[in-house]
C-alpha cells in the first residue's frame, strides 16, 4: 500500500508531501500578501506614502502615521484615544458578558429536563445563521423603542445574544458525563455553583474559543457606530478607522492613517489567536451539526 | 427529585437578549412588510403590495441587484465552501508544525475588520497609476493607460468577489480543519481493506462522511459570512448605489431605500426575502450534510 504512505495528519516529513506545499504555496502568497501591504504601509513615512512608482517595502521604517492617527481628532474634537478607550471596555463586557450569559443558557439546554428544551435548541440552531445586517433597520426600531439608541451600553448588548456562541458551549457541555453533575449535587452543589465550579472549569477550552469569538466581534464591528450612535464620544476604534478617508474627503490623505489604524486592530486578533489556538482547535472538534 | 425551574433563570438573560435583537427585529420585519411606512406617518396596512413591487415594479432589483446578489453569493458561498474544505484538506496533509503556521496564514484575512480593510484595498485598486494593481500592469506593459478598477462597472463586482473570498477562510475553515484531524486512523485502514484505491475516494466515502457535522457547521458559517460581507461594494466604492449599481447586492438596496428613500415598507419585504434566500440556503446545506435517517 505504498501510495498511502502519507494520511491525513502526518507525523513525519515525506518527499510525498511536497506537492501539497507546492499547491499551497499560492494560496499562502494570496492571503498573506494584503496583510504585509497594511503591515509595509503603516510603517512608510508620508512622503513615500504617494510615491510614484507606489513601493510594496518602505525605504525607511517611521512611525509617523501612528503619530499622525492619535494627534488627529475627528471634527468633533474627540481625541483618538477615546475611541480605542471605548473599544476595549466594550470589548471587555462583552467578552464577560457573552461568555457567562451563554455559559448558562448552555448548561440548561444540556443538562436540564424540561419541555421547551428542545424547541429551545432548534431555534437557536434556526438562528445560527441569523445575520444582523439583514434586519438592521427593525433592529433599529427595537433599541430606539428601548431607549438605548445613543448609548454606551449599544456596542455591545447586540453582540450578547450569539446563537453560535451558546451552540458551541452546549456542545461541549453535552460531552461532560452525567455521573460528574450528580456526584457534584449529592455534594450539594446547587446549579449555580455547579456551572461555576464544575462546568466552567471543563468547558474552559470553549470558553476561550467564546471569549476570543466575541471579542472580535465587537472589536472589528462598526455597525452600532453607523446605525445606533451619533455621539462621537460614545463611538469605537474600528468606526473611526472605517471612516477616516471619508471624513477627511481624501483617500491619499487618510491612507496612512488608515494602514495604521487597521493594523492596530487586526495585531490585538492575531495575537490572541495564536496563543489559543490549540484551544480554539479543541472546540471547533465539537463544532459539527447534526 | 424536586421540581425546579432554575434553567428558565438560567436562560433568561440570553432568551430575553435573543428575543430583543434577533427574534423581535425578524418579527417586525415580517409585520412592517405589509406595510406603507415612511417613519413619520404611522405604518399602514397594504398587503402583499410591497412584494408585488419587488418582483414587478423594481427594475434595478430584478435587473441588477438580484443577478450581482446571485453571483455573489454562489462565488463567495459555495465558491468559497468548496474552497475552504479543499484547502482544510491540503493542509491536513502536512506534519504539524508547517501545518499550524499555513492554516494560520491562510485564516488571518479573516481576522481583519472586513470594512475597514478596505480602505486598504482602495489603495490597491486606487484608479490612477499611484495604485498599486495599475502600476504593476503598467510597468509590465499590460496596460498602456491606468483602469478605473472601482469605479468600472466591469470590474467592480469582480473586485468585490475576490476580496470577499479572501477574507473568507473564517471559522468554518477552522471547524473542517479540525474535522480533518479528528478522524482516527483505523477509519483510513479499514477503507483501504474495503477496497478504496486512491485519495480521492478515500474522501468521498470515507472523510466527507465522517466529518459530515463540521461540513454542516461550515457551511452555515459560510452563508453567514456571505450575507454578512456584502457591505463590501459600498466600502470599496464610497457610494450607495455603486457606480451603475455594478456592486449593488440586496443588503446595500435595503441601505439605499432606507436612509434615502426612508420607504421602510419596502425595506421590510427586502430583508424578509433577503431571509428567505438564506434559510432556503440552510436547508439546502442541511438536506445535503443533515444527519440521515
Amino acid at each position: 500500500m505504498s501510495k498511502f504512505r502519507t494520511g491525513t495528519n502526518p507525523k513525519y516529513f515525506h518527499k510525498s508531501q511536497i506537492k501539497f506545499y507546492i499547491i499551497l504555496a499560492p494560496i499562502v502568497v494570496f492571503s498573506l500578501l494584503p496583510i504585509l501591504f497594511i503591515i509595509f504601509h503603516a510603517f512608510k513615512p508620508i512622503n513615500e506614502l504617494f510615491l510614484y512608482p507606489p513601493r510594496f517595502f518602505p525605504r525607511k521604517f517611521s512611525l509617523d502615521s501612528f503619530i499622525e492617527l492619535f494627534n488627529f481628532t475627528s471634527s468633533s474634537n474627540v481625541p483618538v484615544s477615546r475611541y480605542l478607550i471605548n473599544s476595549i471596555v466594550a470589548a471587555i463586557i462583552a467578552v464577560i458578558a457573552t461568555r457567562w450569559i451563554a455559559l448558562f443558557a448552555a448548561y440548561a439546554l444540556s443538562k436540564k429536563n424540561f419541555k421547551a428544551k428542545q424547541i429551545i435548541f432548534t431555534i437557536n440552531n434556526l438562528a445560527l445563521m441569523f445575520v444582523p445586517t439583514a434586519v438592521v433597520i427593525p433592529r433599529y426600531f427595537v433599541i430606539q423603542g428601548l431607549g438605548l439608541l445613543d448609548t454606551f451600553s449599544i456596542n455591545f448588548l447586540t453582540v450578547i445574544a450569539a446563537p453560535v456562541v451558546v451552540f458551541l458551549l452546549k456542545q461541549f457541555i453535552d460531552q461532560v458525563p452525567d455521573e460528574i453533575i450528580d456526584a457534584a449535587r449529592i455534594d450539594g452543589a446547587g446549579d449555580f455553583q455547579l456551572v461555576r465550579k464544575i462546568i466552567a472549569p471543563m468547558v474552559a477550552p470553549a470558553m476561550a474559543t467564546v471569549g476570543i469569538l466575541t471579542f472580535q466581534t465587537v472589536w472589528n464591528s462598526t455597525e452600532a457606530g453607523v446605525y445606533y450612535i451619533n455621539n462621537e464620544n460614545l463611538r469605537t476604534f474600528s468606526f473611526l478607522i472605517s471612516s477616516l478617508t471619508s471624513s477627511t474627503g481624501n483617500t491619499l490623505l487618510g491612507q496612512g492613517m488608515a494602514a495604521a489604524g487597521s493594523l492596530l486592530i487586526f495585531i490585538p486578533n492575531l495575537v490572541i489567536f495564536i496563543f489559543m489556538q490549540s484551544k480554539v482547535m479543541n472546540t471547533m472538534a465539537y463544532s459539527g451539526l447534526k | 427529585m424536586r421540581k425546579s425551574r432554575s434553567h428558565w433563570v438560567m436562560l433568561a438573560p440570553y432568551l430575553t437578549l435573543f428575543a430583543l435583537f434577533i427574534a423581535l427585529p425578524v418579527g417586525i420585519a415580517i409585520f412592517q412588510s405589509f406595510t406603507y411606512f415612511n417613519t413619520i406617518q404611522p405604518p399602514r396596512f397594504i398587503g402583499v403590495q410591497n412584494y408585488i413591487s419587488l418582483f414587478t415594479r423594481d427594475e434595478i432589483f430584478m435587473q441588477k441587484v438580484l443577478p450581482n446578489t446571485i453571483k455573489f453569493s454562489l462565488i463567495v458561498g459555495v465558491g468559497g465552501y468548496l474552497l475552504s474544505f479543499i484547502l482544510a484538506w491540503l493542509v491536513a496533509q502536512l506534519t504539524t508544525i508547517p501545518r499550524t503556521i499555513i492554516a494560520l496564514i491562510i485564516y488571518s484575512p479573516s481576522l481583519t475588520a472586513g470594512t475597514t480593510m478596505s480602505v486598504l484595498w482602495k489603495v490597491i485598486f486606487s484608479g490612477d497609476q499611484n495604485g498599486y494593481l495599475n502600476s504593476i500592469l503598467l510597468n509590465l506593459g499590460f496596460i498602456s493607460k491606468p483602469i478605473q478598477w472601482l469605479q468600472s462597472p466591469d470590474y467592480l463586482l469582480n473586485i468585490m468577489i475576490i476580496v470577499s473570498l479572501w477574507g473568507s477562510m473564517g471559522i468554518g475553515f477552522l471547524a473542517m480543519l479540525a474535522g480533518l484531524l479528528n478522524i482516527d486512523e483505523s477509519f483510513y485502514e479499514a477503507a483501504r481493506i474495503d477496497g478504496v484505491k486512491n485519495r480521492l475516494q478515500e474522501i468521498i466515502y470515507v472523510t466527507i462522511p465522517l466529518m459530515r457535522p463540521q461540513m454542516l457547521f461550515g457551511a452555515v458559517m459560510s452563508i453567514v459570512y456571505t450575507f454578512t460581507s456584502a457591505g463590501i461594494g459600498v466600502a470599496l466604492t464610497d457610494s450607495n448605489p455603486t457606480p451603475e449599481y455594478a456592486g449593488q447586492l440586496i443588503t446595500n438596496h435595503i441601505d439605499d431605500y432606507a436612509f434615502s428613500r426612508y420607504e421602510m415598507g419596502y425595506v421590510a419585504a427586502l430583508s424578509v426575502f433577503l431571509l428567505v434566500i438564506i434559510w432556503i440556503a440552510s436547508r439546502l446545506a442541511w438536506r445535503i450534510f443533515g444527519e440521515r435517517d
